[in-house]
């Protein structure tokens, strides 16, 4: 399977990943082996074969449904690289 | 005998007589990292005055004859993957740089509550992606037994740190093999617990329905007395499970007498280090020896598995790494025009190599006209190894293979073909995908005194039998109480 370096570019922007142009040229060529690689997937037959998606998982684990204190707003923004009051600043989105 | 040379249990035992103190064994763990790790490079971060204060209360806990737990008092380290409230935590990545979590991991608490002073955080792969540790964005580990090779991945710096004995235990994160592998190529002793059986509330998430923590040690017995300390019920991680945990130690030097031990044809393939074979095919007969019988199993989907798990692992981590958006914390591109293009930037610039690769590639396999021929494909697949495992369990109560393939390899000699880096897990990850237990233990060295590493494999939540089994070995063969010249 060769990918396209128009693929791995939509991929990226998929991703929220801008890529230069050489990595988009090299993620074209590592991708297309390791999608060779897989592909050995295709000779199982796995018709009625149910998907598992949690190896051990019996049934959810479900909480009570009781309000508990959740992170005070300082601590949650103290990371944030940019803010203003209690809240996340971002670049403008609508103009 | 050196102090830091001693196992989790003996430290303990002498707190406890109090021939020494948590202050001088702390201290001494600080001194060995100031001697040897500028060589190892395992530490990303010390926390010295945070260890040396939970220390000094070790201290006084066991002088008023009040210890939190059997190991108050013994220091520890943490792979940089656990959130530690108050101290930098980066996931060996640019895009974590200088976060500082509000909040312990459960585990992280559990340590703390049980008295273990946290000497720092350690190096891994970024993300818990590789199997080298070359992977960190703050370069990479160095194997203690030869220093031009890696200590595996992704918790090589834990594991780098126990073998050179910069700490006398410390705690790493199994994905598809990374506390296991670099156990095996450092000469000790590391467990993936069942899934669900520790909590991993804030524990930084690679790919969710994989990821694992467990403890790394240089003895059986200590891995024994971590994992008391971790396993049980946590309400703040809904994949943790509701059972009770037995005593560890219990019957840990029950023997294997009686045992069926499944030996799988899969894992005894072609490209195999002969020296690693030898070495595995010896331990095997030392387990005859001991009365356990070996029975030949089979797993046919085994050679699946690789392709399973690198199209699951990377489509979780691909949706699991979406966080990262330079919007509430970690790096942020200040340059970007838009929010789209900061987005991009930011990662663009945060993510290394293999991390970006895991996501374009779990992006692919998860977009639109692909995801029945990628991941629901390996979602079908993965019921085929997990059943492969319930059948081989009918028959035997472990198995037993070797951990990595070959031993240490050298730095550089696998980044640039990363398809040779991922078969370095091809004995580790089925298990991950079948969510068993998993140990690693030492089982020799080759000629060139690189450590050979044993697995056992065992069913859900079987844990105490796969340290009983590793404990014989240890017991009549061992190598764990050997250590590198640094």
């Amino acid at each position: 399977m060769k990918l396209t370096l128009e693929q791995v570019r939509h991929v990226a922007s998929l991703a929220r990943l801008s890529l230069s142009p050489d990595e988009e040229r090299r993620y074209a060529t590592q991708l297309s082996a390791v999608l060779d690689a897989v592909a050995q997937l295709q000779e199982l037959d796995v018709s009625g074969v149910e998907p598992t998606s949690h190896a051990t998982l019996a049934a959810s684990l479900l909480r009570e449904d009781v309000t508990l204190p959740s992170l005070p707003a300082e601590k949650g923004l103290a990371n944030a690289p940019s803010k203003v009051g209690t809240r996340f600043a971002v670049p403008k989105i609508i103009e | 005998m050196v102090l830091t040379e001693l196992s989790m249990l003996e430290l303990a035992a002498k707190l406890s007589s109090g021939e020494i103190t948590s202050l001088e064994a702390t201290r001494a763990c600080l001194a060995r990292i100031a001697q040897v790790d500028g060589q190892v490079k395992a530490f990303l971060r010390l926390d010295e005055k945070g260890a040396l204060a939970a220390a000094e209360a070790s201290d006084a806990r066991r002088k008023a004859g009040n210890p939190a737990s059997p190991l108050d008092g013994v220091p520890i380290g943490l792979k940089d993957i656990f959130l530690t409230e108050g101290r930098e935590t980066t996931c060996a990545s640019r895009i974590l740089q200088g976060f500082i979590p509000p909040y312990d991991a459960t585990v992280v608490r559990l340590l703390r509550e049980a008295g273990l002073p946290i000497v720092g955080k350690l190096n891994m792969d970024e993300f818990a992606m590789g199997s080298s540790t070359e992977g960190s964005a703050f370069g990479p580990t160095h194997n203690p037994w030869d220093l031009e090779r890696t200590p595996g991945g992704s918790s090589g710096g834990s594991a780098a740190a126990v073998a050179a004995c910069e700490v006398f235990g410390a705690l790493g994160t199994d994905t598809g093999g990374s506390i296991r592998q670099p156990a095996a190529l450092t000469n000790t002793v590391g467990l993936k617990p069942t899934y669900g059986r520790v909590s991993r509330y804030g524990v930084i998430a690679y790919a969710s329905s994989l990821d694992q923590v467990g403890p790394m040690t240089r003895t059986v017995a200590d891995t024994a007395a971590l994992l008391q300390i971790l396993a049980r019920h946590d309400p703040l991680d809904s994949t943790s499970a509701k059972v009770e945990a037995p005593d560890y130690r219990e019957d840990l030097e029950g023997g294997v007498r009686g045992l069926r031990l499944g030996v799988p044809r899969e894992y005894f393939t072609d490209g195999m280090d002969p020296e690693v074979e030898q070495a595995v095919r010896e331990a095997l007969k030392a387990y005859e020896h001991m009365g356990a019988t070996l029975v030949d199993v089979s797993l046919p989907h085994t050679k699946y598995a690789l392709a399973t798990y690198y199209l699951l692992a990377t489509a979780e981590a691909s949706s699991n790494l979406a966080r990262y958006d330079g919007i509430r914390f970690g790096l942020r591109a200040k340059d970007a025009k838009g929010l789209k293009e900061l987005y991009g930037l930011t990662r663009e610039r945060g993510f290394g190599p293999e991390v970006k690769r895991r996501i374009m590639l779990g992006t692919y396999a998860l977009s639109a006209g692909y995801y029945d021929a990628y991941y629901l494909r390996a979602q079908k697949v993965r019921t085929l190894i997990r059943q492969d495992f319930a059948s081989a369990f009918e028959q035997v109560d472990a198995l037993v293979s070797p951990t990595s393939p070959v031993p240490a390899f050298k730095l550089g000699e696998k980044v640039a073909d990363p398809l040779s880096m991922y078969l370095m897990d091809i004995f580790t990850l089925p298990c991950n995908l079948a969510g068993l237990p998993g140990l690693s233990l030492p089982c020799g060295f080759t000629k060139s005194n690189l450590p050979i590493g044993l697995q056992i494999l065992g069913k859900p939540f079987d844990e105490a039998r796969l340290l009983r089994i590793a404990r014989a070995f240890e017991r009549e063969h061992g190598f764990t109480r050997r250590f590198p010249t640094l």
